[in-house]
């Protein structure tokens, strides 16, 4: 119970933000904020140990009881690494926002309210074990996203990355919750647990692939994966704190803790595998590439960061091959799911990190285009060092955390083309080499950023103007640098503590966290990987320092091809498409939306009497027709032809007027007397109205001339009459139960005490529906007084006119 | 004997009514026309009457005496139309 409310606890912090902001004008209000992150850190490290020892936490609250809809606060490795990543950072992250967001200028409040409630939102979805609660607190984490990512709403762009990436992901969080909605409707449970218990049995469902491939979707468009990764980069329009916190360290990692979570469930698809480990490898491979054309500071790191997670997303894919190996714990894939988890916490501390020297160096200079920095080096060492060891890490080099888990990624990339199920043997090869290409390319952007923005020549303009930022913004990414150099040298203390626990989750093969026997060492002896790694370095050298002569290769990528102009041209096609399509039929004019109409009732009504085969006429128990009849229904017809044919209103008037009294007189012979005297008084009242409607006809448009013939409308009233005549004919021969009206006419003098039947159902048996046509009746009469007496347009005019 | 000569009644004044009407449609003045509706409302009237005698009920006697009394409304309201151009008129001409 308290443990839920642990999540809660940032948006109940959110809702105190506003006023703390306006009667507290002399502190900065983040400080207030860094309280709550700080102590939730306090609060989940209180967890380690017990979950480090195989110890599991649930607490739930119930939200919809009769749905089996719940709150679950879920602690187990895998969950808690994540609650520690998103406050810990969340902590260092408010840190750098009080001093890079001035407290004057900026709109405090709204800032840390979605910031607040985009912790709720993450806290959440690690957290969750109902799936439902997981897709709702996924969705907030989407909208805070957006309303982060637009908090300057006064620039465009900023507006357009917003839209972008709440389109895009928001989009994907659809698909998912279709998955997940299957995966209740295979499992018959909403909960990740219980589902996973039945793994095996969903595994033969019919809709097991398609739930899959839902929640990958889900994923992928969360976590930045190749195509959905577009949102990301023009996400960077965010301030930095922002970037730093939701686009490097927790947020594009949901998808990440998605894909790990559920892992038991599918990984004994081969769909899986390859999805999961071929999109994230072409992510990898593809995000390193292009974040050398970069020339925007944040975009490199953006781009770095799709890689990055593309790396891990690969790892995820390698790791589940572990549920097709017979041994596991000597199973080389143990690795992959090993380096996967190590290397979501080292990418955290040294992209944070990254992030945050990007926005320093932004504040300072003024800009971010790397081709005007340059020579920075002297003038903020600190901010330098930061980012050199940031950058090393992020290439892989020792001693730096980056440099294990890299080796690590490379042992499992390596062993995939060991494996000998679903056709790995024969493509498997591609993985060990896309992934060095990648890890060259990292290794170049690593260093084009440090040295382009450090220590290449010096641009004059900001010799003077610029200095080191203030300590209180180098505090956090400093913190972030130590861990990363402190990880290198205690990286089993972290495996043990945070990697093992949270590797239990995916891989549930082991008894507990220490059965693991993975242990990292720096130095691990001449193996392949050693030797890929100092290729990398070699490569990466040599490309990095003939930078100058192939990046302009990049221009040569024509900009129609790129996936930011699909996504471009798809909005602006869906747009102008959905505009034509809907102009196409709204035309406004009321013969089309009749025609429409006529056209469908009678299309369905004849098709479907066809199809259900409901044509039977028999004409028994029909009554024979008499001369007078004929006659009548001749002038019937001739009226009803002179209205359609007149050539003047008049004579459509009297022509209407001759079948009214026609009808009447139908009346008459199927004894209807009360029908024959409203029809002959209302025949004359409504003649008249139009003829008064007639005469008031505008003078200039008044031609006299006849309906023009038009053979679709022909052929539509045709098709309706038709429709009407065999449905009258087809109700008429399949008459299945006797009449009601027996009742009335025994009942007429007993029960209501009156002779005129029509009478006698009109006031007393069915008395409510003349109540209300009476109404009907006043309305009209009281809409006809309203149209004719008021008249507010012409009171507008006349006041304009004066 | 009387019911066929009823039904031959009826039969002639159907007919008539079918003629009227040529006379409504073709009529070339619209004082023409304003007398043929009379006429047909005349006649609907007589039809009505030796329905009710068939059928031996005086229920339609209502419908006679408003039919009589539409048809010379209708008739004043048509030709006031016809001369003056509007049907109700005005007050404010006071």
């Amino acid at each position: 119970m308290t443990q839920v409310l642990f999540i809660f606890i940032p948006m109940l912090a959110a809702v105190f933000i506003p006023f703390l902001f306006k009667s507290i004008k002399n502190v900065h209000t983040g400080w207030f904020v860094l309280l709550v992150p700080a102590s939730l850190v306090i609060v989940y490290s209180t967890y380690i140990a017990d979950v480090a020892r195989g110890q599991v936490f649930t607490g739930s609250l119930e939200w919809i009881p009769s749905l089996g809809i719940n709150f679950v606060s879920y602690l187990d490795g895998l969950s808690l690494l994540f609650s520690l990543l998103i406050t810990g950072i969340g902590s260092l992250v408010v840190l750098y926002s009080i001093f890079y967001l001035d407290k004057k200028k900026e709109q405090l409040h709204n800032f840390y309210i979605y910031l607040l409630l985009f912790m709720c939102a993450m806290l959440g979805v690690v957290q969750s074990d109902h799936l439902i609660s997981l897709y709702f607190f996924w969705e907030l984490t989407s909208i805070s996203s957006f309303l982060l990512i637009g908090y300057w709403y006064n620039r465009d762009k900023s507006r357009f990355g917003a839209l972008k990436s709440m389109m895009i992901t928001v989009g994907g969080g659809l698909f998912m919750l279709g998955g997940f909605l299957l995966l209740g409707i295979m499992g018959d449970t909403f909960s990740i647990r219980e589902l996973i218990a039945q793994a095996p049995q969903l595994a033969s469902h019919d809709y097991f692939i398609w739930a899959l491939l839902l929640v990958l979707l889900g994923a992928f468009t969360k976590s930045a994966q190749f195509p959905f990764y577009i949102w990301l980069p023009d996400a960077m329009e965010a301030p930095t704190p922002v970037s730093a916190y939701l686009h490097s360290a927790t947020m594009v990692k949901a998808g990440i803790y998605l894909v790990a979570r559920f892992t038991p469930i599918f990984a004994l698809s081969e769909v899986w595998i390859w999805l999961v480990a071929g999109i994230g490898l072409l992510t990898l491979c593809w995000g390193s590439f292009f974040a050398v054309k970069q020339t925007d500071l944040k975009g490199i790191l953006a781009f770095s960061t799709v890689s990055q997670l593309g790396l891990i997303m690969s790892l995820l894919g390698a790791s589940a091959i572990t549920f097709h190996v017979d041994d596991v714990s000597n199973s080389i894939f143990r690795f992959a799911a090993f380096a996967a988890v190590f290397h979501l916490i080292n990418h955290a501390t040294f992209k944070g990190s990254l992030f945050m020297i990007a926005g320093i160096v932004d504040h300072e200079t003024g800009t971010r285009d790397i081709r005007k920095l340059g020579g920075l080096m002297s003038i903020m060492p600190l901010s330098f060092t930061v980012a050199a060891i940031g950058s090393f890490s992020m290439a892989g080099l020792p001693p730096f955390n980056g440099f294990l888990s890299k080796e690590m990624f490379l042992t499992a990339m390596l062993a995939i083309k060991e494996f000998e199920l679903f056709n790995f043997n024969t493509w498997g090869i591609l993985f060990p080499v896309l992934a060095f290409m990648a890890s060259v390319f990292t290794f170049v952007y690593s260093f084009y950023f440090v040295c382009h923005t450090f220590i290449k020549k010096r641009n004059e303009k900001y010799a003077d103007t610029v200095h080191e930022a203030p300590i209180g913004m180098l505090v956090s990414p400093i913190l972030l640098a130590s861990f990363v150099i402190l990880i290198f040298f205690i990286p089993n203390v972290i495996g043990d503590l945070f990697v093992k626990p949270a590797m239990l989750a995916f891989q549930p093969f082991y008894a507990s966290a220490a059965a693991i026997d993975i242990h990292v060492s720096a130095w691990h002896g001449f193996t392949p990987e050693l030797y890929l790694t100092l290729g990398i370095v070699g490569l990466g050298a040599l490309l990095f320092s003939t930078l100058k002569k192939w990046q302009p290769l990049y221009q040569l990528w024509p900009q129609k091809f790129t996936l930011n102009h699909a996504y471009d041209m798809m909005m602006i096609g869906l747009d102008t498409g959905m505009n034509q399509v809907s102009r196409s039929y709204m035309r406004d004019s009321m013969r089309q939306y009749l025609l429409y109409m006529f056209t469908a009732i009678s299309v369905i009504v004849i098709t479907t009497l066809f199809v259900t085969d409901a044509f039977s006429f028999s004409f028994e128990g029909t009554a024979p027709i008499r001369l007078y009849e004929i006659i009548l229904i001749i002038v019937l017809v001739i009226g009803v032809v002179t209205t359609l044919i007149a050539k003047s209103r008049l004579t459509a008037i009297i022509g209407l007027g001759s079948v009214g009294y026609t009808v009447a007189l139908f009346f008459v012979i199927f004894n209807a007397p009360d029908l024959a005297l409203t029809q002959l008084v209302i025949e004359t009242i409504s003649v008249a109205l139009f003829l008064l409607a007639f005469y008031h006809l505008p003078k200039l448009t008044k031609i006299n001339e006849r309906m023009r013939f038009q053979v679709n409308r022909a052929v539509v009233s045709l098709a309706v009459g038709a429709m009407v005549t065999l449905v009258a004919l087809s109700a008429q021969s399949q008459k299945l139960f006797p009449s009601i009206s027996k009742y009335y006419e025994e009942t007429v003098a007993t029960l209501a005490g009156g002779g005129n039947i029509v009478n006698v159902i009109l006031v007393d048996y069915r008395g409510f529906d003349t109540l209300f046509e009476i109404a009907v009746l006043s309305i009209a009469g009281i809409g006809i007084f309203a149209m004719i007496k008021l008249r507010l347009t012409r009171k507008g005019n006349g006041h304009e006119n004066k | 004997m009387i019911h066929t000569l009823l039904l031959v009644a009826l039969a002639l004044f159907s007919l008539s009514i079918a003629i009227t009407l040529y006379r409504v449609i073709k009529g070339p003045t619209m004082p023409d026309r304003a007398i043929a509706l009379d006429t047909i409302g005349v006649n609907l009237l007589s039809a009505i009457a030796i329905v009710s005698i068939v059928l031996q009920t005086k229920a339609y006697l209502e419908a006679i005496l408003i039919l009589g009394i539409l048809a010379f409304i209708g008739t004043i309201a048509f030709t006031k139309y016809i001369e003056r151009g509007v049907v109700i008129e005005r007050k404010s001409d006071r």
